[in-house]
């Protein structure tokens, strides 16, 4: 018997996991949600079909995106964390003592649910009593915010779905507004190599460029999303990403990650010259 | 199956079921359209749909002809005319300006009264233009810190009755663009006890025939004909609009009227779509309604809880001039926050690509509808405290819209015909003007053919322009001359 998963990368490119078992599918209020067992990439969660974690590389994501803004500012407290519903990136920054409440927001209760009982490595630390889940549409929550984060994580799906709404102006605006002066933004950025996904990537920059004075992106390398290659936006009032890294401080916690460094925090700022022309085709718009 | 209050089945859509078997009939086809289900246009199919060009057809003998129906189309209409309580209903397929025109060539002849607020959309006042009918404005009372024309008030209306006994009919919106509604039902009774018809614009009401706690829709309180933009909140096509008349109207003659200007190559698209939509709001409206309302209501609380804005809703309610509110719409006044209606639509166009239904000097109105989910409601909230956070400035110098009673010197027929000269904008005051010009939308205007210009109108033509409203009717684009009477 053949089993296999398959996700659209664009119309014209397709990415095949083979699946030993379907654990869990369930339609909810907002997306289907589907976990899938596979030999290579361990159990995967999809959203609409579409990857969003795998247990084999799920590791670069989520500290690709903590921990680079908790290298910069040593004084974030309070942060908001918006989607993530499953549980990835809670169980990085819960590793820091530093850290006084973490606001989860995610709109699909299902998600957690069927996190936490399937893929309990990522969500085992949504229960720590640092951590505050609201069940909410993002865009409602953040309004009435501010001036209340230090770092705020946007954990959204991809632009054409139910998290439209986390990839415009008036959230980034609002993301703003509900930072503490000093504050900092990370969001994830996309992809910059097929045409749709650069696109879409190009307009969320423009919109943060037009918001905060700080706004850089940095890479990755994660193998089960599209082209492999993913971005994620630094967007900052105050600090930049890598003139106030500090290294000394990060390394004396004694984190043992298993992507992140502060040697490659710095080399990920460094962008190949497609993505600096298209940065900067949109940044004097 | 016999649905809600209905008398037929209103599970059924003649047009749609006769078009699916006409498909799978695979007629080879020697008529027009010429492009032959897409296939002679391979562009056009491929941006349409193959779907879509297959259907779009000719009147033939299983689809029946719009000019004079007598199968499929006959059927849908008796469907439409059951599920909106009408003795006899049209499909139209030239807008809801066709329906409009129609209305009032049916009940006006040249030279005949015909009682109406001025606050009524350009395509009433072109059908006096074609008719040559002599309007009667009755001035709609305006709320002075929104700065819009509300509903007729009741007294209003008897003024003009009994001034002008000969009129033939009064005309009313039901709503106006912002949802407000005159008392209908005493408006009705007294056109009726003055011998005169009564006629209903609900370009914005067609959710008023499938909803609870909505105001009272035309053909319930006794009117003899509306005009109903099913493409508006009714779900069908754009262009698409139902004519409904009450029993004391004779249908055959509405018809003969209808097909003085309308197409006789009736689009399939376009009346498919009004059968469809017809079946879902019969069977479906009243859930789908209540959810639009709840929405409105929701984004209401939202928008107000941002400071600085007024959405208003039902307490506006006064018993007469707002005789009624009708919860699906969303206006919201934005001159507090030191910016025009006009400015905010255009910053939520170009800043954070939303577009909205219009904004005008105080107000802006988004619209509402079946296809809207949460989500995107929560986008135009956040832009709009997004909006006041960034922009919000001391309002003190913004002019509100004032009402302005027109000073009617001739006929629109007359003055559209008359001999006229080009003059400058600023040269015109107190000539008579021969042409529209008005804000589109909403399309209400400010000078009608036949109307006195003055001082205050050319002042506020001007600040419109500054401020960006989209300015249409004269025949200059860009509204520097205008046509006026030699």
């Amino acid at each position: 018997m053949e089993m296999w998963f398959s996700e659209f990368h664009t119309p014209d490119v397709k990415h095949s996991i083979r699946v030993n078992r379907h654990l869990y599918s369930k339609q909810s209020d907002y997306q289907r949600i589907d976990i899938f067992e596979t030999p290579e990439f361990g159990r995967v969660l999809t959203l609409d079909g579409n990857v969003m974690l795998t247990e084999r590389d799920e590791f670069i994501y989520d500290e690709m995106i903590t921990h680079v803004p908790m290298a910069v500012h040593p004084g974030i407290k309070d942060i908001l964390v918006i989607g993530a519903g499953d549980g990835g990136v809670v169980r990085e920054l819960t590793r820091y003592d530093r850290v006084e409440r973490i606001d989860l927001v995610e709109m699909d209760p299902q998600v957690v649910e069927a996190c936490r009982t399937y893929l309990p490595s990522n969500a085992c630390r949504m229960d720590d009593r640092r951590v505050h889940i609201y069940f909410e549409n993002a865009l409602k929550f953040i309004r009435r915010c501010e001036e209340s984060y230090d770092l705020i994580i946007v954990d959204s799906t991809d632009p054409f779905g139910p998290s439209e709404g986390l990839f415009t102006r008036e959230f980034y605006g609002n993301c703003y507004n509900a930072l503490r002066k000093d504050g900092i933004m990370v969001n994830q950025q996309g992809s910059p190599f097929y045409a749709e996904d650069a696109n879409a990537m190009q307009r969320s920059h423009m919109r943060i460029v037009s918001t905060f004075p700080i706004s850089k992106v940095y890479q990755a390398h994660i193998p089960t999303y599209a082209a492999g290659y993913w971005l994620f936006g630094f967007a900052s009032k105050k600090y930049h990403p890598v003139d106030d890294l500090n290294s000394e401080a990060w390394n004396a916690l004694n984190l043992h990650t298993r992507y992140y460094t502060t040697r490659l925090h710095v080399g990920a700022f460094w962008l190949p010259a497609f993505l600096e022309e298209m940065l900067q085709e949109v940044e004097g718009k | 199956m016999k649905t809600g209050n209905f008398q037929l089945d209103q599970s059924y859509a003649p047009i749609y079921e006769a078009l699916e078997t006409f498909r799978k009939m695979r007629v080879v086809p020697f008529d027009v359209p010429g492009h032959k289900r897409g296939r002679g246009n391979p562009e056009l199919t491929a941006f349409l749909g193959q779907q879509c060009v297959g259907v779009d057809v000719n009147s033939m003998k299983p689809l029946d002809n719009l000019c004079h129906p007598v199968s499929v189309i006959q059927k849908a209409e008796k469907l439409a005319a059951d599920a909106f309580g009408a003795a006899h209903a049209f499909l139209m397929v030239g807008g809801t300006t066709s329906s409009v025109q129609s209305m009032v060539l049916t009940a006006c002849k040249r030279g005949e009264e015909i009682i109406l607020p001025r606050n009524v959309h350009k395509s009433v006042i072109n059908a006096l233009v074609l008719c040559g009918a002599i309007p009667v404005y009755v001035n709609p009372e305006v709320d002075q810190r929104l700065g819009i024309s509300l509903g007729m008030q009741r007294e209003q209306v008897a003024k003009a009755i009994a001034e002008h006994p000969n009129a033939v009919a009064v005309l009313v919106n039901n709503p106006t663009y912002y949802g407000i509604c005159s008392d209908l039902r005493a408006i009705v009774k007294m056109a009726h006890d003055a011998g005169m018809r009564c006629l209903v614009d609900e370009a914005h009401g067609t959710h008023f025939y499938f909803g609870n706690g909505l105001p009272v829709s035309a053909m319930a309180a006794g009117a003899d004909m509306a005009a109903v933009s099913m493409h508006k909140s009714g779900g069908s096509l754009t262009q698409s609009s139902l004519l409904l008349v009450g029993p004391n109207i004779h249908a055959g003659y509405v018809r003969q009227i209808i097909n003085l200007t309308q197409t006789t190559s009736g689009s399939y698209l376009l009346m498919s779509s009004l059968d469809i939509s017809r079946r879902n709001l019969a069977l479906r409206g009243r859930n789908v309604f209540h959810q639009v309302a709840d929405m409105a209501e929701y984004a209401r609380q939202e928008i107000n809880a941002v400071g600085g804005y007024y959405a208003f809703g039902r307490e506006l309610m006064n018993g007469n001039s707002v005789f009624d509110f009708d919860t699906t719409k969303l206006s919201v006044h934005t001159l507090d926050i030191g910016l025009a209606g006009i400015e905010v639509y255009d910053i939520l166009r170009d800043e954070y690509d939303i577009q909205i239904e219009f904004g005008d000097i105080g107000n802006i109105l988004a619209y509402l509808s079946m296809g809207d989910r949460a989500q995107e409601l929560e986008r135009l909230v956040s832009a709009l405290a997004e909006i006041r956070r960034r922009y919000q400035k001391d309002g003190s110098g913004l002019l509100s819209q004032e009402y302005i009673e027109p000073e009617v010197v001739t006929s629109p027929q007359e003055a559209f015909y008359a001999e006229k000269i080009s003059l400058p904008l600023e040269q015109s005051e107190g000539r008579v003007c021969s042409e529209f010009v008005m804000c589109y939308p909403p399309g209400i205007p400010i000078l009608a053919p036949g109307e006195r210009i003055t001082a205050e109108i050319l002042e506020h033509i001007q600040y419109a322009k500054e401020k960006g409203c989209s300015m249409t009717g004269p025949e200059d684009p860009e509204i520097k001359q205008l046509n006026v009477l030699v």
